[in-house]
């Protein structure tokens, strides 16, 4: 009985509600700007990453070393654009 | 009539209606060809149906080919105009669609299409595959980027062509100062063919990464496949932010959209920040193929294997991070400080490192080799000290300090020419030499090749060496006219004879085909250059499953070992292959999309409305089909093999 119980699973399911609901406290509480896109980032990093592993059964196939030199790539693209536009377009803008 | 008035051309020249005659009358003279000699329905089985990665592949070039020569014809007018001081030929107007549509055509329609062409061609039959993963997916990309293609092209004749510049920044590109639809050509046209690009890259990806023959491993690969690779990686990663770019912009000129406004929040920097986050990588995207293409060249004509094969794919690797990183290095003068132009400096400068070991590389493979001097090689050769050229002065516009003189003058100009037309035209156009035989089974003349070689090459420098001068000089990009007493008229002049050298040049490459094709000997080897990779070891002309076995691979040059050390390619023995079916619905479904595309540039909403509507539709008949392909029974295979083997 305890093998077939997906305690991962499960895990998973309530932390991506956790997570969600830490998301949605920002328009819940009354944060600064800042504050509240800190919060979104982290958490939507972090939900991005659950579902991927869990979920979607990254870690799972033999193509792992590939798909996760992917994902990886793609963070790093997606943050390099996103603090490089925040940069370049906010906080080096004289 | 009041609703056909905004097809009409906004500002009209004698040259433009009589490019309207002139395609008018091409388009019924190829509709009369094609039913004269009863050739549709041949047409619509083996080209516009078609699913197979060799067809597609060649039909890519085609249309890289026939964009070529558009986008050169532009070039040939610009130069034309600014030969003599205070010309009349073009006035400032046409003068700004003819750079803009110069350089979209340039990027977007030649240089990726004809990339994407060699690659469709050999990156499977390099890695031993008998299609690329998608192959109906591939006949999506490949009819979506040419009618991309041509509904930008059509913008000349009908509404008036985008005049903002290839980069379009806003606010130029706005509403407000870019009255015509073109702009809306500009944003549409892009973003139907991008969604092109976007599906090979995953194809290729995909194909490369599951598709290997068995052995192949990732560090087995030949050098133009590992190129291939990484560039679909840069496609995947970049072309997103250019599809939400242009879908900012469409926003903003159709529907009312603050997003590049200085209004309401809107940053018209912004288009210039995101237009570079994709553009930057884009360079990489035309330039990494083209090392790959050299990287096989010289290694076969060196009759060496390739010096550093390792340091080769790192530096690839190296390359394709760095590309992320550099692109405020477009606009150091927008006015943000000295510490982001310090970051993006550096960053740009570190280019330079990885870029340099491959030169290093392709050196030390010449160091001894036997130097055969053909056509592809002489190409690659001509590659070396040219493309040096610019990307040392890359790493002078590098210098942020310094790039406040050289911003937008025929400097930058001359600089992005050094690198694209030997980065890129050399290596498309060597790459277009080297495969010929394997694509149509006869060689082209190395004599009028070399003819056309040295007209090219010569000509280049004669054309863009002088622009370094007279732009150090201070003459601005993208100026129509200037005055006798500034001097740069003579310089520019030589620039004007240095462009009808590359027309020749161009001119003669056709013409060889034209010859090659009548006189060429049919009479070749399966590998006449005597190369080293897989897609020569299968026959010439390929038959549609590429290998009638899988090969075994167990070294980087597996071909090679099997001509000199009697390594054995090919064990096992025929077995039923299963090949996918062809269909039309790639091609309708593209049509439609130019239906779209047409609605939308012109705001025609109802028919827009209906043409996504059939776009869903085809989208849908593809997910209840039920198609599993055919097999193409043993008997059949051997048959081929058997009248393949003959021919020899």
């Amino acid at each position: 009985m305890k093998q077939l119980f997906p305690r991962g699973q499960v895990m998973g399911f309530a932390f991506s509600l956790i997570l969600t609901l830490v998301a949605l406290s920002v328009i819940v509480f009354d944060l600064s700007l800042k504050m509240a896109m800190i919060i979104l980032l982290v958490t939507a990093f972090m939900q991005a990453a659950l579902q991927l592993v869990m979920f979607m059964h990254a870690g799972e196939s033999e193509d792992k070393a590939s798909i996760y030199t992917n994902v990886y790539y793609g963070l790093f693209v997606a943050l390099v654009t996103i603090f490089g536009t925040m940069l370049t377009m906010i906080w080096g803008y004289q | 009539m009041d609703y056909f008035d905004r097809f009409a051309v906004p500002h009209p020249s004698p040259a433009i209606y009589a490019s309207m005659v002139a395609i008018g009358l091409t388009m019924l003279a190829v509709v009369v060809g094609i039913t004269y000699f009863k050739k549709w329905g041949y047409l619509w089985r083996e080209w516009l149906t078609t699913v197979d990665h060799k067809r597609i592949g060649i039909m890519y070039i085609l249309s890289a080919l026939l964009m070529l020569f558009r986008g050169g014809a532009d070039a040939i007018m610009m130069r034309a105009q600014t030969a003599v001081p205070d010309n009349g030929l073009l006035d400032g107007q046409h003068y700004n669609e003819i750079f803009t549509t110069h350089g979209v055509v340039m990027i977007l329609f030649m240089a990726m299409p004809f990339i994407i062409g060699l690659m469709n061609i050999v990156t499977p039959l390099q890695v031993g595959a008998r299609d690329v993963a998608f192959p109906r997916l591939n006949a999506v990309s490949f009819w979506l980027f040419f009618m991309g293609a041509m509904l930008f092209n059509i913008s000349f004749v009908v509404g008036g062509s985008p005049d903002a510049g290839w980069t379009s920044y806003f606010p130029l590109a706005s509403n407000d100062f870019s009255e015509s639809v073109g702009s809306n050509y500009y944003a549409i046209a892009i973003q139907i063919a991008g969604i092109g690009t976007l599906l090979t890259g995953i194809n290729f990806i995909v194909t490369i990464l599951k598709m290997r023959a068995p052995g192949m491993n990732l560090m087995k690969m030949p050098m133009f496949t590992w190129s291939i690779l990484i560039t679909n990686f840069i496609i995947v990663f970049a072309f997103p932010v250019l599809t939400v770019a242009l879908a900012l912009m469409t926003m903003d000129r159709l529907f009312g959209t603050q997003f590049f406004t200085m209004a309401n929040g809107g940053s018209d920097m912004l288009w210039a920040n995101l237009f570079w986050v994709w553009g930057h990588p884009e360079v990489y995207i035309v330039i990494l193929p083209a090392f790959g293409i050299y990287s096989e060249i010289i290694s076969t004509f060196a009759r060496r294997n390739l010096y550093g094969y390792n340091s080769m794919v790192i530096s690839m690797v190296a390359i394709s991070t760095l590309s992320f990183v550099v692109w405020a290095h477009h606009f150091y003068t927008m006015g943000h400080g000295a510490m982001v132009n310090g970051i993006f400096s550096i960053t740009t400068m570190a280019i330079a490192v990885p870029t340099g070991v491959k030169i290093f590389n392709w050196l030390f493979t010449l160091w001894k080799g036997k130097i055969v001097f053909t056509v592809p090689m002489l190409y690659s050769l001509a590659f070396i000290p040219i493309f040096t050229l610019g990307g040392v002065t890359g790493v002078m516009l590098a210098m942020a300090s310094a790039d406040y003189q050289y911003h937008n003058t025929m400097f930058l100009v001359a600089h992005f020419h050094y690198v694209l037309i030997p980065g890129t035209v050399f290596a498309v156009l060597a790459g277009f030499t080297y495969w010929w035989p394997k694509m149509f089974g006869f060689m082209l003349s190395e004599k009028i090749g070399k003819w056309s070689f040295w007209f090219i090459t010569i000509s280049f420098n004669v054309t863009f060496f002088p622009m370094f001068i007279t732009g150090l000089d201070g003459q601005a990009r993208r100026m129509y006219t200037y005055s006798e007493s500034t001097g740069y008229g003579p310089l520019n002049m030589l620039s004007f004879v240095g462009a009808i050298g590359l027309a020749i040049g161009f001119a003669l490459i056709v013409y060889n085909i034209y010859w090659s094709t009548r006189y060429a000997s049919r009479n070749i080897s399966n590998d006449p250059w005597d190369a080293r990779s897989l897609e020569w070891a299968t026959h010439t002309p390929i038959p549609e499953y590429n290998f009638a076995i899988v090969p075994t691979v167990d070294s980087t040059e597996a071909f090679w070992d099997s001509k000199k050390k009697g390594f054995k390619l090919f064990g096992g023995k025929v077995e039923k292959i299963h090949m996918p079916n062809n269909s039309g619905v790639p091609f309708i479904m593209s049509c439609i999309f130019f239906v779209w595309g047409f609605a939308m540039v012109f705001s025609m909403w109802i028919i827009a409305i209906i043409a996504t509507l059939g776009i869903f539709a085809c989208m849908a008949h593809r997910s209840f089909e039920k198609d599993h392909g055919r097999y193409i029974s043993v008997e059949e295979i051997e048959e081929t093999e058997n009248k393949l083997r003959g021919a020899k």
